[in-house]
């Protein structure tokens, strides 16, 4: 057979590629190479300008040390009372925050929905979604507690708060994107806006809300651990004294719990959402 | 659907009786527990504090304007702070976030019953504790300021990342895995031109993303002493300057809108 020969010569005609490279992430050189000299001029100026105490973090190793052993002893029953009090608080604050939140946050995402509110109506309700959206919970509730005083009430008004921006925007992009056919069935036979809303948006919506309140009631527990830190009330609040007073073992303890409750928070309202669509 | 058939003809229902009973109960059972809950909750509530509220958020209103636009020149240097370790945060974070979602996907995992689980523990170790908690506690380890803030952004992020890049990739068409891996390609090599292609898109929106929510949460880590916009903030309000307060706001604001509007397109443009 001619098998050898054929291969040299296949290997030896012109043009014909012998090894093949993946084409780049950006076609052009020039621009590729301008965007890796960016990125390093970024890292060079942006890692110069971080100031770092060497020493104090040195000191610290140790400290990080104690944190991270106090993890396999975390001590649940010194601060008892405190934890439990936090948690009480916690719990309490991201259920009716989560339950008040929803209720104001329905009439105001039924009135972002650009298929079913006049345009003024949409205008402003658009404007709250965008209010609550873009501050985080902790400098919403600074203010909270500056209005209220300390406690888990500002909390709870904390909570409510961004939870409105939240439910209403993802409800009301639900609410754009409805099988139309169904709207257009219950406003044939002669239906009333409010029985619109009723037998055709709600329906189609629920599960997808029934989902939406339960991811954000994980959310706000989560939230409920942070806000304490400026005086909200809730764990955050017992969290933050047992590391101002250097008790890593308490903190553990707090932590623990947080993961946990998190953790089978997510397991249940996944099982939850499961069940509902 | 069930029909009722009564004195006046047949009337269409969308729940049967029973089924009505039962939820009627599961929403009684609802209130009450909500009802109980603002009890518990409200138990140590000063009421005078509360009626006084409305005056209260008028008196800081009326304070907070007109803002302080003087102030401006000395935010520029927290805000470059703020930046950097939202950037900086997030790229550390990618340095261990994606061999952790490599160890925790079912189909790149080296040990499905031993190493899956620990990587699985860490995201959600990481996702659990928000990055202000981190902060604080790194700010309490390491003393305040802006490597506190990068690693407590970058603690926060490892989970995230890991968690949406694992399912990335748990996702990957496993064909192509096999086509490169006929050729005689070694276990680096499929990894390189089977699976990276594949999940870069996704690595590359995540990414941004999480770069557009550490923005958001890195103004406010200064709260706790890790540096950053937010360290002025909190010497504002601890001095109760509520003009600066104000403009500090203002630059969050655009800020936030800024990077949010930046990851959109750069989103959109990978997408």
């Amino acid at each position: 057979m001619s098998g050898p020969r054929q291969t040299a010569a296949l290997a030896v005609a012109p043009g014909y590629p012998t090894t093949w490279k993946r084409p780049p992430f950006i076609a052009s050189a020039a621009w590729r190479y301008a965007l890796y000299a960016a990125v390093l001029a970024y890292l060079v100026v942006g890692l110069g300008s971080v100031e770092v105490n060497w020493t104090r973090v040195w000191e610290g190793i140790p400290r990080g040390w104690a944190f991270l052993s106090a993890f396999f002893s975390p001590d649940f029953t010194s601060r008892g009372g405190d934890i439990w009090l936090g948690l009480q608080e916690s719990l309490t604050m991201t259920l009716t925050a989560t339950v008040a939140g929803i209720l104001l946050a329905i009439p105001v995402g039924v009135g972002a929905a650009r298929n079913l509110a006049p345009a003024p109506v949409y205008a402003a309700c658009r404007a709250v979604v965008a209010l609550s959206r873009s501050f985080q919970e902790i400098v919403i509730a600074i203010l909270f507690v500056a209005m209220v005083g300390f406690g888990p009430l500002a909390g709870f008004l904390t909570l409510s708060f961004a939870t409105v921006g939240f439910i209403a925007k993802l409800l009301a992009e639900d609410i754009e994107d409805l099988d139309e056919r169904q709207v257009e069935a219950v406003r044939a036979t002669g239906a009333s806006w409010l029985q619109w809303v009723n037998y055709a948006v709600q329906p189609q919506v629920m599960p997808r809300l029934i989902g939406l309140s339960l991811y954000r009631l994980d959310i706000n527990f989560r939230e409920s651990a942070v806000i304490g830190i400026v005086g909200a009330g809730g764990i955050g609040a017992t969290l933050n004294t047992a590391i101002d007073r250097y008790e890593f073992d308490s903190a553990a303890a707090v932590l623990l719990i947080i993961i946990a409750i998190v953790m089978v928070s997510e397991y249940v309202s996944g099982a939850v959402r499961k069940w509902v669509q | 659907m069930p029909v009722l058939q009564s004195a006046t003809g047949r009337s269409w229902q969308h729940r049967s009786g029973r089924q009505r009973l039962i939820a009627w109960f599961g929403w009684l059972a609802l209130v009450a527990l909500v009802v109980f809950a603002w009890q518990v909750m409200t138990r140590d509530t000063i009421w005078a504090f509360v009626a006084d509220a409305p005056r209260q958020a008028a008196d800081i209103g009326e304070r907070m304007f007109p803002p302080r636009w003087g102030y401006m020149e000395r935010l520029w240097q927290p805000l470059w702070d703020t930046l950097n370790i939202a950037t900086l945060g997030t790229l550390l974070a990618l340095f261990v976030a994606v061999p952790v979602a490599f160890l925790a996907a079912r189909n790149t995992t080296p040990s499905v019953r031993f190493v899956r689980p620990a990587a699985l523990l860490l995201i959600v170790a990481s996702r659990s504790i928000n990055s202000l908690i981190w902060a604080l506690l790194l700010v309490s380890i390491l003393g305040p300021g802006l490597l506190a803030g990068i690693l407590a952004i970058a603690l926060r992020s490892i989970g995230f990342i890991g968690k949406l890049l694992y399912e990335a990739i748990e996702e990957i068409d496993a064909s192509q895995v096999e086509a490169v891996a006929a050729t005689g390609a070694s276990g680096a090599q499929v990894l390189d031109y089977a699976i990276a292609p594949q999940i870069m898109p996704a690595f590359a929106g995540i990414t941004v993303f999480r770069w557009d929510i550490n923005i958001r949460e890195s103004t406010v880590l200064g709260l706790v002493g890790a540096g950053g916009i937010g360290l002025e903030l909190s010497h504002s309000l601890n001095t109760l300057a509520w003009p600066q307060v104000t403009l500090i706001f203002i630059v969050i604001l655009g800020t936030v809108v800024l990077s949010e509007w930046v990851s959109a397109r750069v989103r959109h443009a990978i997408i």
